[in-house]
């Protein structure tokens, strides 16, 4: 048994806010402010500065790059041309910029693309059937991830695989079989150590053409989809955009090889 | 992921940062285009396996503390505007007691490095060694920082104390 602290400094009580503490000294924090009402004020208001700080500021992850930005992002300010390689950066960061932008669905249909639409959509459905399933999340699980990998690159009629998302977090859960639009698509779920769940939802059939990473959201789901030649994914999770981003990066590179 | 995608994959929270830095949204994204700028420009000394969202953030921080950009801060040598609990907005009398319930006006009164530690450790989430391997300093020193930064913003944003609202240079 621990002796409980008899004192304790503002240091340790700003690291038990921030997360810095061990379980065991975090637990004797816990408890010492249950009895010192004058820390557990003080701890109290540290945490509210920290949601405020969250409530004024998240909002710019989901702003878009203003457009004079866009234009101007890569380029030197003093006009003078720039190099190649700057170039490059500034076509990527540009297509981040649209892709972190969140234009809604609706921004899209006049762009053709409603083929990709629908499918994002189907995607989106489907993540919302599946995420709250405890028992039957998967069809097979992935401790029979070649036999589910098989299984459904038979019924894709291509090679379809589970990218790997452990660098990220993310374990495979396992896969389903889902009807697209009266075509076979796999969908393979994902859960991180805090239960969070991702889902790739791939279908094969030309759906137009090809396309850079997308992003959608609709309610709390958000969708990162491309269309690549004759595939169609789309990576669907309720989890905060720059982590979507990352994770489907992941995926895309993995399938790229 | 390349290099050039790890980087663009931060920018929303490069831009959450810069603004948080500098309020003034225009001066928060050339912030972030000169860091984006730098990076790319010596991507071959990023080190493989080292953390692309620290590199990052340790750009911004350097480029932030000269002082072109802390000029920028929007209301620098302005008076500011606090709410007072009646909810009538008043100009700021530095003498008298009024709450700065706002916390990005809370923030104007912390002298940047305490703002650095506040907002990367409260806002950004970095853990104390990151924060420390960003700004250059001790971890101790960090610690030191949030502690004071902390204790002002509750001064402020509750009232304890209002003598706090003086300013310290």
């Amino acid at each position: 048994m621990n002796t409980p602290p008899r004192s304790l400094g503002d240091a340790e009580l700003h690291a038990y806010v921030d997360g810095e503490l061990d379980e065991v000294r975090y637990t004797e924090v816990e408890a010492w402010l249950t009895e010192h009402a004058d820390d557990g004020a003080k701890v109290e208001a540290w945490k509210r500065q920290k949601a405020a700080l969250h409530a004024h500021f998240d909002g710019v992850l989901d702003e878009p790059l203003p457009a004079s930005r866009q234009n101007s992002v890569g380029r030197n300010r003093t006009g003078r041309s720039m190099p190649a390689w700057m170039r490059i950066a500034a076509a990527i960061v540009l297509f981040a910029a649209g892709a972190a932008s969140g234009w809604g669905l609706k921004n899209w249909h006049g762009n053709g693309d409603l083929a990709a639409i629908r499918f994002v959509q189907r995607a989106m459905g489907a993540h919302v059937v599946y995420l709250p399933e405890v028992r039957h999340p998967v069809e097979i699980g992935a401790d029979e991830e070649k036999h589910l990998v098989a299984w459904l690159s038979k019924r894709l009629g291509r090679a379809v695989r589970a990218p790997g998302l452990t660098g990220a977090g993310f374990h495979l859960v396992g896969g389903r079989l889902l009807p697209d639009a009266g075509l076979p698509a796999a969908q393979f779920m994902y859960e991180d150590g805090g239960g969070r769940r991702v889902m790739l939802y791939v279908r094969s059939g030309r759906l137009g053409k090809d396309t850079a990473f997308r992003f959608v959201n609709e309610g709390d789901v958000a969708a990162f989809y491309w269309i690549d030649g004759p595939m169609g994914y789309a990576l669907t999770g309720k989890v905060p955009r720059p982590d979507l981003l990352g994770l489907a990066r992941l995926v895309y590179d993995q399938l790229e090889k | 992921m390349s290099k050039r995608q790890a980087v663009v994959a931060e920018l929303p929270r490069l831009r959450r940062y810069a603004r948080a830095l500098l309020k003034d949204p225009v001066a928060a994204d050339d912030l972030v285009q000169d860091c984006v700028e730098r990076a790319l420009s010596r991507l071959s000394l990023f080190k493989a396996g080292t953390n692309m969202r620290s590199w990052l953030f340790t750009i911004t921080h350097n480029l932030h503390v000269n002082a072109v950009y802390r000029r920028r801060r929007a209301p620098d040598g302005q008076p500011l505007t606090l709410d007072v609990e009646n909810g009538v907005t008043v100009q700021a009398d530095q003498t008298t007691g009024l709450v700065a319930r706002d916390i990005s006006r809370a923030l104007d009164q912390l002298p940047d490095e305490q703002r650095h530690v506040v907002l990367l450790v409260g806002l950004e989430e970095m853990s104390y060694k990151k924060t420390a391997e960003i700004l250059g300093v001790p971890m101790g020193t960090v610690m030191s920082r949030l502690a004071r930064g902390r204790e002002r913003l509750r001064h402020l944003m509750e009232g304890d104390d209002p003598t706090v609202l003086r300013r310290v240079k």
